[in-house]
């Protein structure tokens, strides 16, 4: 897969060139460009900001929000929130899991899912919550989750 | 349009108040991210969208408005009409026009909308009558569910900025702090360190630049007032931030806010923009000469960053690791000059201690934790949502009085909170008035004010280890007890889990623990035990359970527990078979179901909707676990 580069301008260009305070907020726009942060990316930051490519990636592989690796289309967040968890989502993970045929953390082969699980998101009042692309499904059950999945990334929409 | 004066502020508010009054009415719409998640969005585009087409703003007088978070996401999205106060919930985009003929232009009440008492069934009318909000007394989170957040004005004319004029326009900085100081008001982040204090040492500090920071990394699970305040009421926390800097003598300042949370990025976002249009940030604030100015910083997705001095280093642009406390933050924080950061909710409640005085905030609360806390109220709860309280009230109140009770009217169990860095208060407990010393006393924290209510269905091992699993992750690394210590506690934790649990093993956790304690960098590290701690103080018979007994008698653990069909009772509604993940269960409707203990998970959703009662859990017999594991292969 070749990246197109032509999408690194947009995000350094609203940084000043050496500010090294930048550094997380150049990843993430990395990360919502690409969904993932890729190898040139990060080179491309860290000459940019004047920030070695260690520190770079201390930074890319401490915070959650990244990802080295790239994501499926569709990203499906179970919370893991206490009140979510008492409430079932250890549930809801396992059998988003089976469905998908993947671990937590993991892309399903036609690259449509990627399956991961958020330190809550602080809607704890409608756990549990299942995050699927944009929309948050509160209230969720394995069951009715599952076939939401089945039936494809069409139903995110409604 | 730029305010120039205090005393141009509260024209300016007059004059915002006096054309609102023109709005004869107001649907307000609850667009916080609970509502939004329900389809408030819909409702509120559905609204907007009627009532241009029926031309109804001229004819009537009727306006909308998109708000905060009202705190009752339980029952979202809801909508609230004014001024008569009705409320409305669980409200779809298709009942929109009959909102609009039956009550608004017909004034008359649709029941069916309305909000049903748990308690005696009974319809509630108002939204004020509502016993979710009729106990609260609300100052941090004053205005939210009020006003729109997108609108500066609006803000202005209920209030926002007149405890800055106050303080920029009247008083000296030794004047601020002191008014802060009679306050009493402790740090809401949950350590509760007095912030008068705070403000007073950084003041002190030398140096020309100093930062004022907003603490909006809200990470303890379980808790979301913070991101209730700046999604609903951004300009209460900037309110805050432009009176501390102005009492220590601050120009710049940062806006800490979760990855987790993008409604709050947006909405602060916007707010710092429009206050810097209307003169309220920028330079020469309120023509008073002063400057200050506040940026946005994004966290990455890490618990840690809450702790102050790796939320510092975050902000630098590197890894959020914290660092020894020996040196303060107010006089070396962020890029090792003097920084005051608060919480989100200490701030938002500044502007009104300024606005109305710290004595009258002193007289809310208890001896040595005054004023108001807000609480989210979360778990096996009737009513979920956001509160605030003054400090004191009892655990009873606020889980059965406001909370309506637990789910199903099953029995409590304990209540946890504080996070990972807290613990669960049990039933004996319920009538301990909440406050900083109190909760601490039991063995929890204050901490960020989640509060998860639990019930029997709830074991409090497993609770511990979801704790350990959390903390494992965000633990930082840099210190060995918080990262070896962690890693050991969950290896012990999964064996109780799975009734390989050993003689020895509840004091080998609590050896574990007290190292943890002692010898963490942060208190990350060193609360990280607490969870641990507090449930094996509480709950110490439940854990002999799953370490000689090898039961779960919560019937949570899997590996402990088998479920089972009582056949006397079973009345065939299918309820359970609906439910089932593994299509364990199987049988005619209205005919006895059966369970398949092979393709069985023991994960007890069928227990948890069974009507009747009719499904039985108890410990798995010894020595069907290999037979199960060798089922599942």
């Amino acid at each position: 897969m070749d990246l197109d580069v032509s999408l690194l301008d947009p995000v350094l260009e609203q940084y000043e060139k050496g500010d090294a305070s930048a550094l997380i907020h150049a990843l993430q726009d990395l990360q919502a460009t690409y969904n993932y942060l890729p190898p040139e990316g990060i080179k491309a930051i860290s000459d940019y900001l004047d920030v070695p490519m260690a520190k770079a990636y201390a930074a890319a592989t401490f915070y959650k929000a990244f990802s080295l690796e790239p994501q499926g289309r569709t990203l499906i967040q179970v919370c893991k929130g206490t009140a979510c968890h008492v409430r079932g989502a250890p549930l809801l993970e396992e059998e988003l899991c089976r469905t998908l045929d993947i671990e937590t953390g993991g892309t399903t082969e036609d690259q449509e899912y990627t399956v991961k699980t958020v330190n809550c998101v602080g809607a704890c009042a409608m756990a549990p919550l299942v995050i699927i692309g944009e929309k948050y499904h509160g209230k969720a059950k394995a069951t009715k989750i599952t076939k939401l999945v089945n039936k494809g990334a069409s139903s995110d929409e409604d | 349009m730029r305010i120039e004066s205090p005393k141009q502020l509260a024209a300016h508010a007059e004059a915002v108040q006096k054309k609102q009054k023109e709005q004869k009415q107001q649907v307000l719409i609850c667009c916080g991210t609970g509502c939004l998640a329900n389809g408030a969005r819909e409702v509120a585009d559905a609204f907007t969208e009627q009532i241009a087409d029926k031309n109804l703003e001229v004819e009537v007088g009727l306006y909308t408005k998109e708000t905060g978070c009202h705190g009752f996401c339980e029952r979202g999205p809801l909508v609230v009409i004014q001024p008569s106060g009705i409320l409305y919930a669980k409200v779809k985009a298709s009942h929109v026009e009959k909102i609009l003929e039956t009550t608004v232009l017909g004034g008359e009440v649709i029941e069916g909308l309305l909000y049903k008492n748990p308690e005696d069934k009974s319809l509630i009318e108002k939204y004020a009558d509502v016993p979710f909000y009729k106990h609260q007394k609300r100052i941090a989170m004053r205005n939210i569910g009020r006003i729109d957040p997108e609108d500066i004005d609006d803000a202005i004319a209920h209030g926002a900025y007149t405890g800055a004029a106050r303080a920029l326009g009247e008083l000296s900085q030794e004047q601020v702090l002191d008014e802060i100081e009679t306050s009493g008001l402790r740090g809401r982040g949950g350590a509760g360190f007095s912030t008068a204090r705070k403000w007073k040492a950084c003041a002190k500090a030398e140096g020309e630049r100093k930062f004022v920071l907003c603490n909006g990394d809200e990470g303890d699970p379980g808790a979301f007032k913070d991101r209730s305040i700046m999604e609903g009421d951004p300009h209460a926390v900037l309110e805050g931030m432009l009176i501390c800097a102005y009492a220590i003598g601050a120009h710049e300042g940062y806006v800490y806010v979760r990855h987790e949370y993008p409604l709050a990025v947006t909405n602060v976002t916007r707010a710092i923009e429009q206050a810097r249009e209307a003169g309220l940030l920028g330079d020469d604030i309120l023509g008073t000469g002063f400057s200050f100015d506040v940026k946005v910083a994004r966290g990455g997705g890490a618990f840690v960053c809450g702790e102050s001095s790796a939320l510092m280093r975050s902000i630098e642009g590197n890894v959020g690791e914290p660092r020894q406390k020996y040196i303060h933050a107010t006089d070396r924080g962020l890029y090792d000059l003097p920084t005051v950061l608060n919480n989100v909710e200490s701030l938002s409640t500044v502007g009104q201690i300024l606005a109305h005085g710290g004595a009258a905030y002193a007289e809310l609360g208890t001896e040595k934790s005054k004023g108001t806390k807000a609480f989210s109220l979360v778990g096996k709860v009737k009513n979920t949502g956001l509160i605030e309280l003054p400090m004191g009230t009892t655990l009873r109140e606020i889980i059965y009085d406001i909370g309506g009770g637990i789910l199903g009217d099953r029995p409590f169990k304990a209540v946890q909170t504080g996070g990972p860095s807290g613990g669960c208060v049990p039933e004996s407990l319920l009538d301990l008035p909440v406050d900083y010393e109190q909760l601490t006393e039991a063995g929890s924290m204050m901490g960020s004010g989640g509060m998860i209510v639990m019930d029997d269905r709830t074991c409090m091992v497993d609770v511990a280890r979801y704790f350990l699993s959390f903390l494992i992750e965000e633990s930082c690394g840099k210190c060995l007890p918080c990262r070896e210590g962690l890693k050991q506690l969950l290896a012990i934790y999964d064996d109780l889990v799975a009734g390989k649990g050993k003689e020895g093993d509840i004091e080998r956790i609590e050896t574990l623990s007290a190292a943890m304690k002692l010898g963490s960098l942060c208190d990350l590290g060193r609360s990280a035990p607490n969870p641990v701690l507090s449930t094996l103080r509480h709950f110490r018979a439940e854990y002999e359970a799953h370490v000689v007994d090898k039961a779960c008698p919560a019937g949570i653990c899997r590996e402990l527990t088998i479920f089972d069909i009582d056949i006397e009772t079973c009345d065939g509604c299918h309820a359970c078979q609906i439910q089932c993940p593994t299509e364990a269960i199987t049988g005619e409707r209205k005919e006895l179901h059966e369970l398949d203990q092979d393709k069985c998970i023991s994960c007890g959703v069928c227990y948890d909707v069974c009507p009747q009662g009719s499904i039985v859990y108890s410990p798995k017999p010894l020595g069907r676990e290999a037979e199960h594991a060798h089922a599942n292969d």
